[in-house]
């Protein structure tokens, strides 16, 4: 899997998340989930476990801590996946 | 913990505690009842001359039992957090309303947990009423962590 099709699959797990005034278009490598994405907590839950479920990976609370950005979401699934 | 001190951790008194008697609990789910008193003030407004309790009320009443004593256990449970002062916030729910409850039922609800990871906990719930007919249903999560130490 190259990182383009990682960010795609990533990206199509947060838009079903994102509230209804942020558009796909919004979703940028900075983009951070809750000040900018306006995801709240609890969505933030179940991106984490779909990600979980689509890359199959398992990720651990520090993970979550540390997963502020697309970005940093990306970062932790290629860790992962190594 | 016994079960009567896991009520007296709850964040709620009257006239928003809607559990009465916890029956069972465990890592999987929570049992336990409420009975709705005729002086409940909604009754006076829903509806006019005609009491019937509010989908909304038997949805935290759901919650109170299934999701906030589980989550109060399971946060228990876990050994390395207080459940003092928790926070918690429901974060969705989704029911189907099958029977109405008149004011004087006593009901009783049943969790399942769905799952409990990164502070939210999600189950599935079911109310019964005192026929042992089932009341409504459905799933309902939310964000569940004690206060001290975040």
């Amino acid at each position: 899997m190259t990182k383009d099709e990682r960010y795609k699959k990533l990206k199509d797990i947060i838009k079903i998340y994102l509230p209804e005034d942020v558009s796909v278009a919004n979703i940028s490598m900075e983009s951070h989930f809750i000040n900018e994405l306006n995801i709240n907590s609890a969505n933030l839950v179940d991106i984490i476990l779909d990600v979980e479920d689509e890359f199959d990976i398992m990720l651990e609370n520090e993970d979550m801590e540390r997963m502020q950005t697309v970005q940093d979401a990306l970062q932790i699934i290629e860790g992962k996946l190594d | 913990m016994t079960k009567n001190k896991l009520i007296q951790k709850l964040p709620y008194k009257t006239p928003f505690l809607f559990v009465e008697e916890l029956l069972e609990i465990n890592e999987n789910g929570a049992k336990g009842t409420y009975t709705f008193s005729k002086n409940l003030d909604f009754y006076k407004g829903h509806f006019k001359d005609n009491p019937v309790t509010p989908g909304v009320i038997l949805t935290e009443c759901c919650a109170q039992i299934g999701l906030v004593c589980l989550g109060i256990y399971l946060l228990e449970n876990d050994g390395s957090a207080t459940t003092e002062n928790i926070q918690i916030g429901m974060s969705s729910s989704t029911m189907e309303f099958l029977l109405p409850v008149y004011p004087e039922e006593k009901v009783t609800v049943t969790s399942k947990k769905l799952y409990f990871r990164f502070h939210k906990l999600k189950c599935a719930v079911k109310m019964y009423n005192s026929q042992g007919k089932l009341v409504c249903k459905g799933e309902i999560a939310g964000m569940i962590k004690s206060g001290a130490n975040g």
